[in-house]
């Protein structure tokens, strides 16, 4: 029993380091597809949050996330040890969690996955929201509506006891970030130049595509924990299984935006390419460890499709997402979700109902909580750089800092 | 013919060049450069603040012909002007001969 406990821990805090990594390929990603002139300020807002998204989840993140019990049925019981972290009796043994990890494991590998919910958000908001206000942002919903929305799957809340499945959080975690980008992309307004005043949509370059590759090959890197560790143990069938699965549907994904784009465009695009394989993960995070290698690769290459159509569609519906996080993360997060009633062990109409439940229920929490915190800070503190900041750069004047201070790329 | 060299801001260029489009000045060339003039920016890195006049602007070489030059030098005037330190300068010399390389044309009709 305790040489399995050793083992299986390992191999947790091995995916908790790959869930880290991700932060850097969001990081890289982001300020691939934007302007130069941003890159200290995404770089600056992406550091803050793995770094106040763990202390948050110190401090009431964790237990708000696992509350052990919940007052009607929907808000975690915070009366009972809110704030910090207490290392339960059993938190060092076998007994803790089947012998899967430790206390101290649980803890950072979940706090891991908390950021990634609002680097989602940080890619939307890019090159034109207030410092400021991301951080304010970051923290209520880092901190509160997170781990809130997560207790009522993983914390053993109604939607666990209902049947809704979410293995690694294609709902919990991704689409809690995408329906917040939505909202703030909405709030924020797009930036200037992007939507031409006769209607057309402008295209405005990312500086840096080699960046922006490095960042999604990490996210892919990445994901081997993200999902592999969501087994919570070592279990050599399930993991392996789930490394298999992941990896198929992110190739299926980039292939198939590949090649719908290369039909629809008679481009060969590689941002397309690199957002489809992220499609593709995210799609099948859901249901990883009930998929079978053809289920993979059949909801990759969906989710793959619906990234060109995704990004196509917030275009036209005048949204400025700058690295297409809402077709990425919301719109194929609710795929995978969908996926685990349609495809796998699970499949079936109970399955597909109990799914919907949760991504309306989770949906609306976050919409709602989402419009009233960013809503609330574009009243009071407003939540965007002024037409001169935007122009010039946030660098020079948020940060009064270049990132390439030696050398001058061709601006715009 | 005049050649028109303009240093402006980089934050007013759409504007101006929205402005010459408007006016029918539809070619010139643009990269940017660095200046040194009266304004100062100031810098952090690492705890250090340091101020530079080493600043970005874009320049501007437009050629026009005469009939064109007033209209295009007060427009310029007007769209790129912010009122503080560090607007730019304009600066106007003579073009001896101009060509179009696609038709072979000069003169007044390689502006056109």
């Amino acid at each position: 029993m305790e040489n399995l406990l050793t083992v299986n821990n390992v191999w947790m805090m091995i995916c908790t380091a790959l869930v880290f990594l991700m932060h850097l390929g969001f990081s890289l990603l982001e300020i691939g597809f934007t302007r130069q002139k941003n890159t200290i300020n995404i770089l600056f807002k992406n550091v803050f949050i793995i770094t106040a998204g763990l202390i948050l989840y110190t401090l009431v993140g964790f237990n708000l996330m696992y509350p052990g019990s919940f007052i009607y049925g929907v808000l975690p019981d915070y009366f009972i040890d809110l704030f910090g972290l207490s290392l339960p009796e059993n938190g060092l043994t076998a007994e803790y969690a089947d012998g899967g990890y430790t206390y101290w494991t649980d803890f950072l590998f979940q706090g891991m996955f908390a950021a990634t919910a609002a680097t989602i958000v940080s890619g939307a908001v890019a090159e034109r929201i207030k410092l400021g206000a991301f951080m304010i942002f970051t923290i209520v919903y880092v901190g509160i509506i997170y781990p809130i929305a997560g207790s009522w799957k993983w914390g053993a809340g109604w939607l666990d006891e209902l049947g809704f499945y979410d293995f690694a959080g294609s709902t919990l975690v991704h689409s809690v970030g995408g329906w917040a980008a939505l909202v703030a992309v909405y709030l924020l307004g797009a930036r200037i130049g992007k939507f031409k005043k006769d209607g057309s949509i402008g295209a405005i370059p990312g500086h840096n595509i080699p960046l922006a590759t490095a960042g999604v090959f990490l996210l892919w890197l990445g994901w081997f924990g993200f999902n592999g560790g969501s087994v919570l143990s070592a279990d050599p069938g399930l993991t392996s299984l789930v490394l298999v699965t992941t990896c198929i549907a992110a190739a299926s994904g980039g292939l198939s935006a590949f090649m719908i784009s290369l039909f629809k465009y008679k481009q060969f695009d590689l941002s397309m390419f690199l957002n489809g394989i992220l499609g593709g993960l995210v799609g099948i995070t859901a249901g990883a460890d009930v998929m079978s290698v053809t289920d993979s690769v059949v909801i990759g290459f969906i989710a793959g499709a619906l990234i060109v159509l995704g990004v196509n569609f917030i275009d036209r519906i005048k949204l400025d997402d700058p690295v297409g996080a809402i077709a990425v993360h919301l719109i194929c997060g609710i795929w995978g979700t969908l996926a685990v009633g349609i495809f796998g062990d699970l499949a079936g109409w109970e399955q597909f109902g109990n799914q919907v439940i949760g991504i309306v229920s989770i949906g609306a929490f976050c919409v709602i909580s989402a419009f009233i915190i960013i809503y609330t800070l574009k009243k009071t503190i407003g939540i965007r750089v002024s037409k001169e900041e935007e122009q010039e750069g946030l660098d020079r004047h948020e940060h009064g800092m270049d990132a390439y201070p030696d050398f001058r790329l061709n601006q715009h | 013919m005049k050649k028109i060299e303009a240093i402006i801001r980089k934050s007013k260029f759409d504007e101006v060049k929205e402005a010459l489009h408007e006016i029918e000045v539809n070619f010139f060339s643009y990269w940017d450069v660095t200046g040194v003039g009266n304004e100062k920016q100031g810098h952090v890195y690492r705890g250090v603040s340091y101020s530079t006049s080493d600043i970005q602007r874009r320049y501007l070489s437009i050629v026009v012909s005469e009939p064109f030059l007033e209209r295009t030098v007060n427009v310029l005037l007007e769209t790129a002007q912010t009122g503080d330190v560090g607007d730019g300068k304009i600066f106007v010399s003579n073009i001896e001969e101009a060509y179009r390389i696609r038709t072979k044309e000069s003169g007044f009709d390689s502006l056109k």
